[in-house]
């Protein structure tokens, strides 16, 4: 099994109306209910908004704190999922359920192995 | 036994090595290891078949001799701890398959290259590196890009590959209409790299067109059940029947209508008319079918004049309903200016949104022409040029503004 990346790239500007994003949230979980009960599931979150990050960066021996995000884009990425499955093509049926329902481009992406793996 | 000349040995290389890497990355799970390993098979078959001929099987012995090369070279690569050796050696296990599952590990492999999470010009490299045995000098070569480009863009296809886990795998009866769709569109950019390119080397080109009907005929073989499998393989050679009569001596294009109908190629025409008429009794059409019909259609015409044009208006209308495009439009006025004039092929023409498409600004020109419009027609054949690159192309265009006035 491999563990892969689900990222969701949100647009900048204002959120959906509050009864389109309860709606798409009941989705996702629907969605992550379906993960959990086929063994799939391994983390799943949204994030806050980028202007809540903070950017922690070695410089000279001392590490700074500085107001984030660390890049400034039109998209950023507004929440994960984290999957195990047997091959790709399992990750993209889960992927493929997520855009469905979030309606947002989706990132499907492989973590490297580690040793031990 | 007779002595082996190293064409020959080339030769069997080519057709057989498709089928033995996709047996080696079955029994590797490892597209590195197992092309490797073949290319080792080779190197043994070189030294070895010109003094003992061929042998009676010679996929079975190249298939045999790589999987021991393989294992041998995974073993010593094992023993100063290559993980990834070690991996595709608890992989590797077993005897190897009988002659059904070889059938399956090719056709496993089409869709490993043509995975659409893999790019477009990655699905072309790898099918053609893997299933065609061409050498990454060879595709760098007939896509005029740079070697080591070549070489990046494999190597960065076999790395996600691996990395990723696409598998290898036949897809699906759900996934296998669009899988496949993706496997159609690859060989037919290869046929089509061939047939239209006149830059660069014209034999390497040409040796596309040649290894897409190989594809093709492969992929008939694997999934004769598949309509639109042999729908492309008819076209590709009613299209590749016209080859010797779209150019002239020094390279220059012919159109359909002034081609030498003589010089078409009847061994091809029959050979993609049987498959038509297959397909028609068949009755699932679909779109590389319909261009194959359309090709059949012109293939018994004697002339333009003698051309059943209703009856390919008609495929055309076919075609758009299955697969709506402004391109099948404008292909489907060329046909309805025979048919009706092209007054009203141009009314067609005038219609659709392809100011960008050299062959938009061709086909206007040619009909504003022949209705005797020639300022305007000159003004079109100036937008075809500025929107081609293809030398022929842009030759024929030009000798066509002239001729607007010399006539």
């Amino acid at each position: 099994m491999k563990n892969y990346l689900l990222s969701v790239y949100q647009p900048e500007g204002t959120p959906p109306p509050p009864e389109v994003l309860e709606k798409i949230m009941a989705d996702v979980a629907a969605v992550r209910d379906e993960m959990k009960a086929a063994g799939a599931w391994v983390f799943s979150g949204g994030l806050n908004s980028p202007s809540t990050a903070t950017v922690l960066r070695l410089d000279g021996g001392e590490v700074l704190t500085t107001d984030g995000p660390f890049l400034e884009g039109k998209e950023y990425l507004g929440g994960f999922t984290i999957v195990t499955a047997p091959d790709l093509d399992a990750a993209l049926a889960w992927g493929r359920k997520l855009a469905r329902v979030i309606t947002l481009p989706i990132e499907v992406r492989p973590f490297a192995d580690g040793p031990g793996d | 036994m007779p002595a082996l000349t190293a064409s020959e040995i080339e030769r069997v290389f080519r057709e057989e090595y498709g089928r033995a890497v996709a047996v080696l990355v079955r029994y590797f799970g490892d597209i590195d290891v197992a092309e490797d390993a073949v290319q080792d098979a080779f190197t043994a078959a070189v030294q070895r078949w010109p003094a003992t001929g061929l042998p009676p099987g010679p996929a079975g012995w190249i298939i045999t001799t790589a999987r021991n090369r393989g294992i041998d070279r995974l073993r010593r690569e094992a023993s100063r701890a290559g993980r990834h050796a070690q991996a595709a050696l608890l992989h590797a296990g077993g005897e190897p398959e009988p002659e059904g599952a070889v059938r399956d590990d090719r056709l496993r492999l089409i869709f490993t290259c043509c995975h659409p999470a893999l790019g477009t010009a990655a699905q072309v490299a790898l099918t053609l590196r893997l299933l065609g045995g061409l050498s990454t000098a060879e595709i760098a070569h007939a896509f005029l890009v740079p070697e080591p480009t070549m070489a990046q863009r494999l190597v960065r296809a076999k790395g996600k590959i691996r990395d990723a886990r696409i598998p290898y795998r036949i897809p699906t009866d759900a996934d296998l209409p669009d899988r496949l769709r993706a496997v159609l569109a690859v060989v037919y950019l290869i046929f089509n790299e061939g047939y239209t390119a006149s830059s660069g080397d014209r034999l390497i080109r040409e040796d596309l067109c040649a290894e897409a009907i190989r594809l093709g005929w492969l992929l008939a073989g694997l999934m004769p059940d598949e309509p639109e499998v042999m729908g492309l393989l008819a076209l590709m050679l009613l299209t590749e029947s016209r080859r010797a009569a779209r150019t002239t001596a020094s390279g220059g294009l012919v159109l359909l209508a002034d081609q030498d109908r003589g010089r078409w190629d009847r061994g091809l025409i029959a050979e993609g008319r049987a498959i038509v008429r297959h397909c028609l009794r068949r009755g699932q059409p679909g779109p590389y079918q319909i261009q194959a019909a359309i090709g059949a259609v012109h293939s018994t015409a004697a002339d333009v004049a003698s051309t059943d044009w209703r009856q390919i208006v008609q495929l055309y209308d076919q075609l758009a309903a299955l697969a709506p495009s402004p391109v099948v439009s404008l292909h489907r006025a060329v046909a309805v200016a025979e048919m009706a004039g092209p007054e009203a092929a141009l009314a067609l023409v005038d219609d659709l949104d392809l100011g960008h498409y050299y062959l938009f600004h061709a086909v206007r020109a040619d009909l504003l022409r022949r209705l005797g419009r020639p300022g305007e027609a000159a003004l079109a054949y100036d937008a075809a040029i500025a929107r081609t690159a293809n030398a022929a192309e842009r030759d024929f265009l030009a000798r066509s503004r002239q001729a607007l006035t010399g006539a």
